[in-house]
This record gives structure tokens, C-alpha cells and sequence, in this order.
């Protein structure tokens, strides 16, 4: 048994030496950081200041200089940002990725071709894309402006990444079109693995299509559909990539993750900037509990 | 051959080898982002590495220049010897002045033929960190054949502006020019707005955000009524997409002939009227507008050239830099692709005037153009831009009114200030 014990820490050393210089390493450093206030014009001279850049007079949290209240400041505003385009993101990827998960499950010509092909805007990296859907969406000589002009559906060109009401819900189109075919894989995948005895006794009985849906079908990938939600929602979560190629990046629509990226790359504050991105690793960590305490997700092998 | 002639040969090969390659340097410079900027630097950098035995190497820095400033600061944080010769905006000495070498030695009192305030600019604790090689000012670019048709002058004051171009815009939209717009200019939240919004509050009478003592003055009624004349344009004769226009953008909405009027850098004139633009020929270039009571200003700009402490080939990289901005080259920049230069008296030089005719005016545009504030706010002037264009969008946005935003800024500037800049 001890000489298992020692193969086992054997193979495991090597991996948990790499793990916490690639990753401990720098997150370790980052907390100690955020308890400073270093900034990037010299390293070596932050000063410990305890939680000072969390709750202290100039700090992330209860700042006194808030005028209009924590939610309208900048670092609230980043999370209410962030969690709009969270929520709905998710729940639109869902539906949409459920839909082509169930037409992908049905047998067809062209089947398999028709499941390489849903793939593509997921395989084509983000910054390509998001660059591509930018000129589409560009309000003077853009394509989608001409389209909806010529068939009539609206009067004048809108400038979708440029006015603040739709730069939101333009990022959360052109994420949902990304990431669909994520969901539509894993749920396609959970699909796959229901019991085909099932749905024979229900055609045999003349069960409805959409009883049997809700009544089989949905329970049984539940576990699967919820896991990938989770997936997803903690991506979504560290949204930066899109809302920082595809709008202006001003205050207002900028995401947790936009915050921190200005606090510690373009201000140079690494102290107060590591401690906006702690703090965005707890809300997200806090987030998934609290959502699979909800979904009461088991990932465990006892099933109900 | 014997042991001892190949220990000879050896001995004179590696000497010969050491001595060619400690006079063959390699220097890498960073002087650009767009495809004229970067041929014009690298042109120059070559015919100075082959008078010098050199060879340099260019390194693309990222187009907005706020980008650009946060990758050189990541650079000097990890004292990184890549980067010799830099190119700098005219805001950074102040923040990056601990990361500089001081060019005095080197220069030798050359400075003193440039323009004094620019020089003064990048003298920092006594120390000069960057020579100025191009000066840059916001201008009113405007389509002379246009305003000729419809019997208009060019504008004197913002006013003018706006009833010039809501009257040209609504004809030539009616003549069949769909997407004909009257103003493009940058309003996207970058430094680009900044210097647009600061000429905005400057022209009329609202000072300049932080002043010479360090208070800050940006929150009073003529601040507020420039930013709400600026949100009247968005939407009526500025495109609501222009709150994403960087410089480029924007100049592609006025170089495709559908704006009348752009206010932009220098260096849209010579892409302007190259040969392949349809515009060539029509564009005319003017001082911005002043505000009411106020008068015409021009935001400063301008790159200067700067080595970097942590350089491998400190002396070279100054005898490129001094090189580059000395006055055979600015003259041939002038006229090849209408950089402004920083040497006072090349404003008198004929051959530049023959390609550049509006440049004689601008030694007043430069020599009263108001500058940003940052000497005076240091290595905070970042965040404190950063405060400023994002007040001013919201007000484009027509999120706030000027009123409100410009008290929400002093809020925030005072957060960004502390105790002290």
C-alpha cells in the first residue's frame, strides 16, 4: 500500500511542481499585490497597505468619493455590465444551442457535414471574428446597415458598437452566434446518450412530440444542460475580448474584466488593479456556488 | 598547415569577426503604427544605417497611441533592451521620465532651434528625454469646392460651423448623396477625444482641465455649454457612429467624399491629396473654430523621439535619434508626407511651402495651440485623460448633460489626485 502511495505522489510531483509555477506562482503574487500599492513604474517599491485598495478611503468597495452610490460608479457599474450581459447571454445560447442540439440529434443526409459545419464560428478565434462582425456592423459603410436599409426594416443607418443603448445587446448577438455551438455540442452529446427504448414506447403509446419533451427528454439531460450553463456562465463572466474590439470601451459598457485590464495595463496601478481582479475571482467563484446550489446540480455518481 | 598556423588563422578570424561585429549594430526602433508613418521612418533609419554601418530594425507599436503607452510601460517594468530608439507622444515624458536617457550630451544645444514650449515639454527635472521630430495640431480640414457651391466661407466660429454644415449636408442629401455628413471628428474614449473635447472647452474660454498650479478648473458653466454644442452635433450633422472614430475612420468618412467638414492631425493632407484619393485637389485646411467670446485653438501634439535606458547601444541610438530629427530629414518629411517640423525657422522654407501652402500659418497654430496637462499631473495624467473622455462621451452619448458630467469629473479627478499629483 505505502509503495503505491509513493507511485502515486511519484507521478503526481511533476505535474503539482508545473501547476504552481505556471499557476500559484502568479496568483499568489497577484493577491500580494492587491494588498500593496505597487504601481508599474516600480515594482520593487510597493508599500503593504492591508485591505486598503479593497475597503479603504480610495478602494473598490465603500469609497466615500462614490458621489452617485456604488452602482453608479465605475467598478459597480463593471459588475451590473457584466452580469446583464451574463444572464442573458447564457439563457439565449441555451435555448438556441437546445434547438440545433435536437435537429442535429435526428438522422438526416448530410448529417455529419451539417455537424462540422455548425462548428466554425466557435473554431474561428475570437479576435478574427469579433473584427469581422466590426466592419459588418460599422454604421457608414457596413453590411448589415445596407441589408436592413434595403429590405425596409429600418429608416435610417443605426450605429449598433457606437451608441451606448444597443453596444450591449450587439455584443451579446454576436456572442450568442459564437457560442451556440459550444452548447449545441454538449447538449448534443447528452442527447446522445438517452435511451432509445424510451422513445419507442412513446411512439408506440402516441405520446405527443412536445409532452414527450418536457415529460422525458428534459429531465433526463437536466444534469448535462445545467453543468454546460455553469461552463458557460463562468466564461461569460470574464467577457473581455468581444466588448473590447467590438465598442468604444468607455465607461459605461465596460465588463469586470475591461475594468481591471485599464486599472493595471493603461493606469498603471498593479496594486489596485490586482485588487479589482481578486475580487472578480470571488464574485465568479461565488456566482457558481451560488448557481448550482440553485440548479441543485449533483456531480456526484448517486442519481436521483 | 601545422597546429601553430591554424592557431594563427584561428586568432585572426576571431579577431577580424569581433571587430565587424561591434561595429555592425543592430538597432530596433519603434516610429509608427500606419503605413506612412512607417515607411517615411524606416526610409530614413536605412540611409542613416548605411551612412553609419548599421542595420535598424522597425517594431510596429499598436495603433491608438493609449495602447502604445501601456505596452512601453510593461516593457520598462521588465527593463527590456529590445526596444533602443522610441518614438513618444508629447504627454508621456512625464510618465515615463524615469525610463529615459538625457539627451543633452548628445544634442549639443541643438535644441534651442526648436520650438522653445515643445522643448520645454520634454525637459523634464532638468533633463532632456526626447528631441521633438514632428509637431502635430488639431486642424479643420473642409471641402472647398463645396463650400464654394453653396457660396460659404470657411467658419469662424462653431456656430458658423454647425449652420454651414446642416445647410450642406440636407442639399447634397437631397441631391442623391445618401449618406452625406456634415462634421467627422474623433469621438471615440481614447486620448483621440481628449484632444478634440479640450479644443472644445478651450475655444470656449473653459480652460484646460487641470491648471498650471495643479487645481482643478474643469467644472464651470463654459466647459459644460462646449460639451452640450458638441452633443447637438451627434445625431444632426455628425453620424452617431462617430463616437467609435479613431483618426482613421474619420478620415475615411471625408476621404470618400461624404463629409464636408473633418477636424483632424497634419497628416491627413498628404494622404489626402495623393493620387489615388477622390478628394485630391478639393480639400482646403483652416484653424478650428473659436466658441462664442472665446477664441481659436488647436489641441498641441507632436512625437518626439527618445532612447530608452535599458538600450544595448545607448550612443548609436542617440546619434540615430539626433539623426532623424535633424533638419535635412525634417525638410524632406515636410515635404514628402507633410510632417510639421519642430525647427522653427523650416516654417520660411519655400520648397515646403510650394507642397504645404497652409503650413506658413501654422507657426501661429503651433506656437498658441494649449497643451494637455501633463506636466502638471505627471505619471497620474493616464487616468486623469481617462476621467476626462469618458465625461465628455457621456455627454456625446447624451447620457449627461455638460452640467452634470463635468461635476461627476471633478469628483473623479479629485479620487484620481489624492493627496498630490
Amino acid at each position: 500500500m505505502r509503495n503505491r502511495t509513493r507511485i502515486a505522489w511519484t507521478f503526481l510531483v511533476p505535474t503539482l511542481v508545473l501547476m504552481a509555477m505556471v499557476a500559484g506562482w502568479p496568483l499568489g503574487r497577484s493577491i500580494w499585490f492587491s494588498l500593496t500599492d505597487t504601481s508599474i513604474n516600480d515594482i520593487s517599491a510597493g508599500k503593504f497597505i492591508g485591505l486598503a485598495n479593497y475597503f479603504g478611503e480610495f478602494g473598490l468597495f465603500a469609497n466615500p468619493n462614490y458621489t452617485e452610490g456604488f452602482w453608479k460608479s465605475d467598478w459597480g457599474l463593471s459588475i451590473r455590465n457584466t452580469f446583464q450581459f451574463s444572464i442573458v447571454s447564457v439563457v439565449l445560447e441555451t435555448l438556441a444551442g437546445l434547438g440545433v442540439a435536437m435537429l442535429l440529434n435526428q438522422d438526416f443526409k448530410g448529417r455529419t457535414l451539417a455537424r462540422a459545419a455548425v462548428l466554425i464560428p466557435w473554431a474561428i478565434p475570437t479576435i478574427v471574428s469579433a473584427k469581422m462582425w466590426g466592419w459588418m456592423l460599422h454604421d457608414q459603410y457596413g453590411l448589415i446597415n445596407q441589408v436592413l436599409l434595403d429590405w425596409g426594416l429600418i429608416a435610417h443607418k443605426i450605429a449598433w458598437t457606437a451608441d451606448p443603448s444597443y453596444a450591449l445587446w450587439t455584443v451579446v448577438a454576436v456572442d450568442v452566434w459564437k457560442t451556440t455551438p459550444f452548447m449545441a455540442l454538449l447538449i448534443l452529446a447528452a442527447l446522445q446518450t438517452l435511451p432509445k427504448d424510451c422513445y419507442e414506447a412513446a411512439r408506440v403509446d402516441g405520446v405527443h412530440p412536445l409532452r414527450l419533451f418536457w415529460k422525458v427528454t428534459l429531465p433526463l439531460i437536466k444534469q448535462p444542460l445545467m453543468v454546460a450553463m455553469v461552463f458557460r456562465m463562468l466564461d461569460a463572466l470574464r467577457i473581455f475580448d468581444l466588448i473590447y474590439v467590438l465598442t468604444s470601451n468607455n465607461s459605461t459598457t465596460i465588463s469586470m474584466s475591461g475594468f481591471v485590464r485599464r486599472e493595471m495595463v493603461e493606469n498603471g496601478n498593479l496594486g489596485y488593479g490586482s485588487a479589482a481582479s481578486t475580487s472578480l475571482t470571488l464574485i465568479i467563484f461565488l456566482s457558481a456556488v451560488l448557481f448550482m446550489r440553485t440548479a441543485r446540480l449533483k456531480l456526484s455518481e448517486e442519481s436521483s | 598547415m601545422n597546429s601553430r598556423q591554424s592557431c594563427h588563422l584561428a586568432a585572426v578570424a576571431l579577431a577580424l569577426w569581433t571587430t565587424a561585429s561591434s561595429q555592425a549594430a543592430s538597432l530596433t526602433i519603434s516610429c509608427g503604427s500606419n503605413a506612412a508613418q512607417v515607411a517615411s521612418c524606416t526610409k530614413f533609419a536605412e540611409e542613416w544605417g548605411k551612412k553609419t554601418g548599421n542595420t535598424v530594425s522597425l517594431y510596429q507599436a499598436p495603433a491608438s497611441t493609449s495602447e502604445a503607452l501601456a505596452l512601453l510601460r510593461q516593457q520598462f517594468a521588465a527593463k527590456a533592451s529590445e526596444l533602443d530608439v522610441i518614438m513618444v507622444d508629447l504627454v508621456w515624458p512625464g510618465i515615463i521620465k524615469d525610463h529615459l536617457v538625457d539627451l543633452k550630451k548628445y544634442s549639443k544645444g541643438a535644441e534651442a532651434k526648436f520650438f522653445p514650449a515643445i522643448v520645454a515639454n520634454n525637459t523634464v527635472g532638468g533633463k532632456l528625454l526626447a528631441m521633438p521630430w514632428y509637431a502635430n495640431v488639431g486642424l479643420l480640414y473642409y471641402r472647398k469646392d463645396l463650400l464654394e457651391k453653396y457660396g460659404l466661407k470657411p467658419p469662424e466660429t462653431w456656430a458658423n460651423l454647425a449652420a454651414a454644415a446642416k445647410k450642406v449636408q440636407e442639399a447634397e442629401r437631397t441631391a442623391g448623396v445618401k449618406d452625406f455628413q456634415g462634421f467627422v471628428f474623433q469621438g471615440k474614449a481614447y486620448e483621440g477625444l481628449t484632444c478634440n473635447a479640450l479644443e472644445w472647452v478651450y475655444s470656449f474660454g473653459g480652460g484646460e482641465i487641470v491648471d498650471a498650479a495643479g487645481s482643478i478648473t474643469i467644472n464651470n458653466d463654459k466647459a459644460a455649454r462646449a460639451l452640450d454644442a458638441a452633443a447637438s452635433w451627434v445625431g444632426t450633422i455628425t453620424p452617431g457612429g462617430v463616437l467609435n472614430y479613431a483618426e482613421e475612420e474619420s478620415r475615411g468618412v471625408f476621404q470618400k467624399g461624404e463629409a464636408l467638414f473633418m477636424r483632424n492631425w497634419a497628416y491627413a493632407w498628404a494622404l489626402g491629396q495623393a493620387a489615388d484619393s477622390p478628394i485630391k485637389g478639393k480639400i482646403g485646411v483652416s484653424p478650428l473654430p473659436a466658441g462664442p467670446g472665446g477664441k481659436k485653438v488647436a489641441t498641441l501634439g507632436g512625437w518626439q523621439l527618445a532612447v530608452s535606458k535599458y538600450s544595448k547601444n545607448v550612443d548609436l541610438a542617440a546619434d540615430l535619434v539626433l539623426y532623424l530629427t535633424s533638419r535635412e530629414v525634417q525638410k524632406k518629411r515636410a515635404i514628402e508626407g507633410s510632417y510639421n517640423p519642430t525647427i522653427v525657422d523650416l516654417y520660411n522654407d519655400k520648397d515646403i511651402l510650394a507642397v504645404n501652402p497652409f503650413m506658413g500659418s501654422l507657426t501661429d497654430i503651433v506656437g498658441s495651440a494649449v497643451a494637455r496637462p501633463s506636466t502638471v499631473t505627471g505619471a497620474k495624467y493616464p487616468e486623469v485623460s481617462n476621467a476626462f473622455w469618458d465625461a465628455t462621451y457621456d455627454v456625446l452619448a447624451k447620457k449627461a448633460s455638460g452640467a452634470e458630467a463635468m461635476k461627476k469629473l471633478q469628483g473623479k479627478l479629485k479620487q484620481v489626485k489624492r493627496s498630490q499629483w
